[in-house]
């Protein structure tokens, strides 16, 4: 897939590039023009792929996300070598991006709900889900089922990180066993598919949203085209495995652009809120639920601190600028 | 492709010849696992089973007939059974879809996994696919929405459940009928997230590289013990599971009945707890120290030293244990029969 990633990973410490071509329209865009659309082609409305830092200030209130467990770290459990050994790649990612890994998880305010929040990150390695990335969103779904705030989950991955084996295949079930406690529990779960979800992170938590929403033409697969084509020789549709498609055959609730992605998550919460547990009739479930001392915690400190990277002011004032996608 | 489906080309690989290198070595046994002479689900159950009904239809759109579900009663017990099916010849084969499951196939499983729990029946399923049907008629009717959804009501099924990996443990197909209380392997089989093929393609750009991916992937039987996602390794007879079902089978169904026995020992509470902190905690991480207050723009060198001083050794990753599994300690990594 040729596609380029054209964000620079770390975008505080300005490129030399100052021009992005959109690959929807060829319009060459000023950088700094776009970022401003939230990294939307203002032309074709194209969504570029973003950083998870850039996403979650897209997102939530301005200054109220609070990073958890950014120091957790990726293991070569498989001494795994391919053209490079997987820990070359790690540091690689990690210096592109200032992660550690692919996910970033906190807890944040939107629309002045506290929510807990984990996004995923395309540009490293792939957004591919291995352990630290399973780990983090089932962290995430944790804290949402010990505070009873939603959960969302913006996926944008590859699928799973096949350095790291069956254990990656095993983060879908660890993921998908959390999420069927939220549910069951009655806690809102959002999923946010962004391009692209693909693999094994779609076929895990990124499908089962109590709302699935879309990003516009974003890419959202199980198999690969590679695969499909290769191996049963079919013909594909146009516009295949693209989020209208999923769309048009029920597995996403909306498409959404991305300049309206947050109003809509707004109101959605609006309308899923997490009954009270002292209500009468709450099932008993989730055993593993209860709730930990320093998540608690945790939310006593929310809105107090801001997280390092955020830059506020900058996405509150771009909003309104944003095209219609 | 074909070739590959129908177990063509692999007549040449025998276990008895000794391969030249460990890499050749993990590729003849890729090749075991994929013999499309070996025991698949039903061939099993004519064996382990004195009785088995077999479940039609996932209720939705169809019968996918690369998977097979139904009741069956082994040494007397009412169990669930549930298992992909690949065909033993061409006309089989065809029939079968080369035991590629469409979404019905997983939704028919879920179906009858439901059965299981409302009439208290264990579930045994038996895993060997390459992987989830790729084409677009999975792929519209949601192949990934079916496996989440199997996957996640596995992880909560208020019943026993003993997978076994019979052939291929192909990636999120396989995993979609292999989330268990218990996961065995027979000997000769592979679980790997990915088929070498796919890995090798991604990875090192050529398909030629799919003996390196097997070998890089740990996708032996043998090895995902020693990794803790399999718990135990069932020994094939003779020359391998494809020389003698009747003894494969036989030798599954002792492991089997003895693992039902030990579940059955727990209560359902405790079992299902179990089972969610056995998946909850796959996967090795370790913390490491917090970054330094962040300076304004910490430079390259800056950033390098902090992610290499900060980098630990990797510590053994030890797998989790089911608690309260009576009368099977120190197991070792193998059974014999």
């Amino acid at each position: 897939m040729p596609v380029r990633l054209p964000f620079r990973p770390r975008r505080d410490a300005y490129p030399p590039d100052l021009w992005t071509k959109c690959p929807g329209c060829a319009e060459m865009l000023f950088n700094k023009q776009l970022d401003k659309s939230l990294r939307v082609c203002p032309h074709c409305s194209h969504h570029f792929r973003i950083p998870a830092r850039t996403r979650i200030e897209h997102l939530v209130d301005s200054g109220s996300f609070v990073e958890r467990d950014a120091d957790l770290q990726p293991v070569d459990a498989l001494g795994f070598v391919d053209l490079k050994s997987y820990p070359d790649r790690l540091v690689a990612a990690q210096l592109s991006t200032g992660l550690r890994d692919a996910a970033v998880w906190g807890l944040a305010a939107m629309g002045g709900r506290p929510v807990s929040l984990c996004v995923m990150d395309f540009g490293f390695i792939g957004g591919s889900m291995g352990s630290v990335v399973g780990e983090k969103v089932a962290r995430a779904g944790e804290a949402a089922l010990a505070e009873r705030m939603p959960l969302i989950i913006v996926s944008s991955s590859g699928g799973a990180r096949m350095q790291e084996g069956t254990y990656s295949l095993m983060q879908l079930v660890k993921t998908m066993g959390v999420v069927e406690r939220v549910k069951a529990a009655r806690v809102p779960f959002i999923s946010v598919l962004t391009d692209p979800t693909t693999g094994g992170v779609f076929a895990s938590f990124a499908v089962v949203g109590d709302v699935n929403i879309a990003e516009p033409n974003a890419l959202i697969r199980f198999a690969g085209d590679r695969v499909s084509a290769g191996t049963i020789g079919e013909e594909l549709p146009a516009g295949y495995q693209r989020a209208e498609f999923w769309f048009s055959h029920g597995f996403v609730d909306r498409i959404v652009a991305r300049a309206h992605l947050r109003e809509e998550i707004i109101s959605l919460l609006g309308f899923l809120v997490a009954p009270s547990l002292d209500g009468a009739g709450e099932p008993a479930t989730a055993p593993a639920s209860r709730p930990r001392s320093f998540l608690s915690a945790l939310t006593g400190a929310l809105g107090g601190e801001t997280n390092d990277d955020s830059r506020n002011g900058e996405t509150e004032g771009s909003r309104g600028e944003a095209p219609r996608g | 492709m074909v070739d590959r489906l129908l177990g063509r080309g692999h007549a040449e690989v025998h276990v008895d010849e000794q391969p030249e290198s460990p890499t050749a070595a993990v590729w003849a046994h890729v090749q075991q696992a994929r013999n499309l002479k070996r025991p698949h689900t039903l061939e099993l159950l004519k064996v382990m089973a004195d009785e088995f009904i077999e479940l039609h239809g996932d209720r939705l759109f169809g019968d996918d007939s690369a998977i097979v579900a139904g009741l069956a009663k082994i040494a007397s017990r009412r169990v669930v059974v549930i298992g992909f099916q690949k065909g033993q010849d061409t006309e089989e084969n065809i029939r079968r879809n080369f035991g590629l499951p469409h979404p019905e196939g997983y939704r028919k499983a879920m179906r009858v996994m439901d059965l299981a729990e409302r009439f208290s029946m264990p579930i045994i399923t038996f895993v060997d696919v390459q992987g989830a049907f790729p084409g677009a008629a999975a792929e519209e009717r949601g192949i990934a929405e079916a496996i989440a959804r199997s996957v996640g009501l596995m992880t909560r099924l208020r019943t026993p459940i003993v997978a076994v990996i019979t052939g291929e443990g192909g990636s999120g197909g396989a995993l979609g009928l292999a989330v268990g209380d218990v996961v065995l392997a027979l000997e000769n089989s592979i679980y790997s997230v990915i088929s070498p093929e796919g890995c090798a393609a991604i990875l090192w750009r050529s398909a030629e590289q799919s003996q390196q991916a097997a070998v890089a992937m740990k996708v032996t039987a043998q090895e995902q013990v020693e990794l803790g996602i399999v718990d135990a390794v069932i020994a094939e007879p003779g020359e391998g599971a494809h020389t003698d079902p009747t003894e494969t089978a036989r030798r599954i169904r002792g492991v089997v009945l003895e693992r039902l026995d030990a579940l059955g020992r727990m209560s359902i509470d405790e079992l299902v707890e179990a089972r969610f902190k056995r998946y909850r905690a796959y996967g090795p991480y370790t913390v490491a120290e917090r970054p330094a207050a962040p300076q304004e723009r910490p430079g390259l060198a800056d950033r390098l030293r902090g992610l290499l001083g900060t980098r630990p050794s990797m510590p053994p990753f030890t797998r989790p244990r089911l608690p309260g599994l009576p009368g099977l300690p120190g197991l070792p990594g193998r059974e014999e029969e």
